[in-house]
């Protein structure tokens, strides 16, 4: 028995060595290219249509508007979002702005805006909203702070004081 | 025997018999056998091993390739315009290809050397030169983009170049044909070379934090062609050596003239040596004028300054500074093994390989035991410094490069092979062909302290009967041996752009992870960014005209404009409003005499258009950009000069009818 095992280990590390090449070989793809679509355990999508994807579980708002956070929000749209998205209902490449801080929830909101290729791929919504629009909203690079600053000037837009 | 034991046996066995198989040295038959394509295979969607940096050549620009599968990544544009990507094209780029004789739009690029710290491929920068119009140029691994170039003064040609030291503390310059210096009266007759010609080398140095570069210092030799070079490295650290040819001085049909000594030199200048001259104020400030582009990511805008001074040191006055060692018949490749201590010289018309050793070169010193003197610079007695010589190993030796395994593997042109050769004991282990008269070879690392020796690379001069047949021209071809066994063998073939002098190559994470995606449009400092759509607009300035247009999927703004009159110059400040990667957008209108615009993400590019005619003209995104990327363009309206039609520019308003349409 001791010799097999022997026998064993050498073989192991011969196998080892032969592999080389090949672990060597296979390199690294990018993280990117892996598929991303999670799976519950029925196999059902894990999606959740009311909360979006992305890192935003729970978004509490006050009452009442913060104007500076809403300031900070418009100067982003102006650069980043303006050439799409019109204050008002009108769509331009893609929908307008009012309403929609009563349409969705905060944190719909702001998982789509900082994570939008992953929430349109899955989003019923926003697959809808594709058919018409035909331009996905493009990843414009936004972090957590710019989105609810976003999310603030949303909120001024439709009314909130 | 028990069953559990039975199977344990059989189990063990086939492994054995396996992984025996595996190990085993693949014998020389074994020549683009059958797992020569398993070797190269990337699957679809993975990353290559290397990155493979190769010149470009008569193209002026620097391919990217990944290895092993040999696929071609980018060509980025150095030192000829591009229009695929506005290179030279652009208001912002025209400037890197500013020089002393004006915009130079082309150049002839060879040598490409990657920056080092502590001997090693850092993944920083790559060096490139330009050969006929001489220059350096750092491109920046971070955008894959050239950020600098600097233009060499008191040089005729620089080839013996980009090579480096093993912190970058330098990248030198050698010229290729000497020249009387710039400050110096140039109208003399030719066939006075040997009193009016000079050769000079230049130590350029890199600033360790952003990669500039600044002439620190010229030597001034005697009139000879440098052909190549490489640093000392661990204890010889502190030397570089260049190869010489043409120590005949011919000026005329140097095809045979300079082709008559049988010995030329290997110059070993001692360039710290250099560095206390310079500190002892020996250095002679020249006049000069030369041109230093440089590109900023901040403003996406480049600048060109003139120099106007350089320094140079007299090698002939300045003892210690450079020794000449004899080599063989026209040294070409001047390179040194990863210790550091053996320089081996290829004579490209001698029938053996010279290697000299460093220790024996400092003894020689040592001892004076020279054999005399070319323009007043000591040459070393041969044997002096020779550790050996490399024995019938094939014909017209240009190139080594070391496997880090204690091997070096050099190109032979004429007989058209890899001969791979111990340098302890000089004797050829393996030869392999290559099809044809291959020019350099690379192994990842092969020149620096810490060679990655697992393939080498010929890239080859002449390809024939390579590829499918394309008429007169082909591209010249490039051959990836595997080195890792015994044996090299050959497992793919593969064109190339241009002509591919040197390369060199690293493993991709030393790179892939430092690669921008985008430039954030907060951080653009262009003098004409608009960002956002609000800031857009057309300003008058006497017949010049600026539009700051923005571009994001999928529409130009403004999109329409009037106003525009005979005589006007037009510059279209196109700022990309998108933050994605890969979003490029396209830029371009009718009958520009110019290139289209390339906009990253992030990043404002200028277009100048001087209209021809009136009339309207469409412009639009050149890039495919979405699914309405086909309705991302625009008009503009010309009208004759002094015509009243007002400057207005609007995007998804349209006019009323009654405002435009007489055009008066």
């Amino acid at each position: 028995m001791k010799k097999l095992f022997i026998t064993c280990v050498i073989a192991f590390i011969l196998y080892a060595c032969g592999n080389q090449g090949e672990s060597n070989s296979s390199t690294n793809g990018s993280e990117e290219s892996k598929p991303v679509t999670e799976t519950t355990e029925s196999g059902n999508p894990s999606y959740d249509p009311k909360r979006g994807e992305g890192k935003f579980e729970n978004v509490e708002l006050p009452a009442s508007l913060d104007a500076t956070m809403a300031q900070s929000g418009k100067q982003i749209y102006e650069v980043k979002c303006a050439s799409c998205h019109k204050l008002t209902d009108e769509r331009l490449v893609g929908p307008g702005w009012k309403g929609v801080s009563t349409r969705h929830r905060p944190e719909w909101i702001m998982n789509f805006i900082t994570n939008p290729d992953a929430m349109i791929d899955k989003d019923p919504q926003l697959q809808a909203q594709l058919e018409i629009c035909l331009v996905r909203m493009p990843n414009q690079s936004l972090g957590d702070d710019d989105a609810r600053h976003l999310l603030e000037f949303m909120r001024e837009n439709d009314g909130v004081k | 025997m028990k069953p559990v034991h039975c199977t344990l046996t059989a189990f063990a066995l086939a492994i054995l018999f396996g992984s025996m198989n595996a190990c085993k040295p693949k014998s020389a038959g074994t020549a683009v056998s059958g797992n020569a394509a398993e070797k190269v295979y990337i699957p679809p969607g993975k990353y290559d091993e290397f990155y493979n940096f190769v010149s470009g050549g008569f193209s002026g620009q620097l391919s990217v390739y990944g290895l092993p599968s040999g696929r071609l990544l980018r060509v980025i544009p150095v030192f000829s315009l591009d229009p695929e990507k506005g290179w030279g094209f652009s208001e912002e780029t025209k400037p890197m290809l500013n020089t002393s004789h004006g915009f130079v739009p082309w150049d002839d690029l060879h040598h490409v050397n990657m920056s080092q710290t502590n001997g090693e491929i850092d993944g920083r920068w790559v060096f490139v030169n330009g050969n006929n119009t001489p220059r350096i140029a750092r491109v920046d691994l971070t955008t894959f983009r050239t950020a600098e170039i600097l233009e060499l003064p008191n040089s005729g040609g620089n080839h013996s170049s980009p090579f480096i030291t093993e912190n970058t503390e330098y990248v030198v310059a050698g010229t290729r044909f000497s020249v009387p210096m710039d400050n110096a009266n140039g109208d003399v007759p030719i066939n006075t070379y040997k009193e009016n010609f000079k050769g000079t080398i230049s130590f350029v140095s890199v600033n360790k934090d952003d990669g500039n570069m600044d002439i620190a210092f010229q030597i001034e030799t005697p009139g000879v062609n440098f052909d190549l070079s490489h640093a000392g490295k661990g204890p010889s650290h502190g030397w570089f050596f260049f190869s010489c040819y043409n120590t005949e001085q011919a000026n005329t049909l140097l095809e045979v003239n300079a082709s008559k000594n049988d010995k030329d030199f290997i110059m070993a200048v001692n360039w710290k040596k250099a560095e206390e001259y310079i500190k002892a104020g020996k250095g002679k400030k020249i006049k000069a004028n030369y041109a230093h582009n440089k590109f900023s990511e901040e403003t996406h805008t480049s600048t060109s300054e003139m120099l106007k001074e350089v320094t140079v040191l007299d090698a002939r006055e300045l003892e210690g500074l450079c020794y000449f060692i004899p080599c063989p018949k026209s040294p070409h490749g001047c390179d040194v093994d990863p210790t550091g201590e053996y320089i081996v010289g290829s004579g490209k018309l001698a029938a053996l390989i010279p290697v000299f050793s460093y220790t024996k070169m400092l003894k020689a010193i040592e001892d004076k035991a020279f054999e005399g003197n070319f323009g007043n610079i000591p040459v070393i007695k041969y044997e002096a410094a020779l550790h050996g010589e490399v024995q019938k190993p094939g014909l017209g030796p240009l190139h080594t490069e070391f496997d880090g395994r204690g091997n070096a593997i050099t190109s032979m042109f004429v007989s058209s092979e890899l001969v791979k050769w111990n340098i302890k004991d000089l004797k050829v282990l393996d030869r392999v062909p290559t099809y044809y008269s291959v020019g350099h070879l690379m192994i990842p690392g092969g020149d620096s302290k810490k060679p990655d020796g697992k393939y080498v690379i010929a890239y080859n001069k002449i390809t024939k009967d390579r590829y499918l047949p394309t008429g007169p021209e082909l591209s010249q071809s490039a051959q990836l041996y595997d080195i890792s066994g015994d044996k090299m063998q050959l497992i793919l073939d593969y064109p190339t752009i241009g002509e591919p002098h040197y390369a060199q190559a690293v493993r991709a994470e030393k790179i892939r992870d430092n690669s921008i995606k985008i430039f954030k449009i907060e951080d653009n400092k262009h003098p004409y960014v608009a960002k956002g759509e609000k800031e857009t607009k057309v300003v008058r300035e006497g017949n010049k005209v600026h539009v700051y247009m923005t571009a994001i999927r999928s529409h130009l703004t403004p999109d329409n404009i009037e106003g525009i009159r005979m005589g006007d110059e037009v510059y279209f400040h196109v700022t990309n409003l998108e933050q994605d990667w890969d979003v490029p957008h396209g830029f371009a209108i009718k009958g520009a005499d110019n290139g289209e615009l390339l906009v990253m993400p992030g990043e404002t590019t200028t277009l100048k258009w001087v209209p021809d005619r009136t009339g309207i003209f469409p412009m639009y995104c050149t890039d495919f950009c979405s699914a309405l990327h086909q309705e991302m363009s625009g008009y503009v309206r010309v009208s004759p000069a002094g015509s009243k039609v007002p400057l207005t520019f609007s995007t998804g308003t349209n006019l009323p009818a009654s405002d435009t349409a007489a055009g008066k």
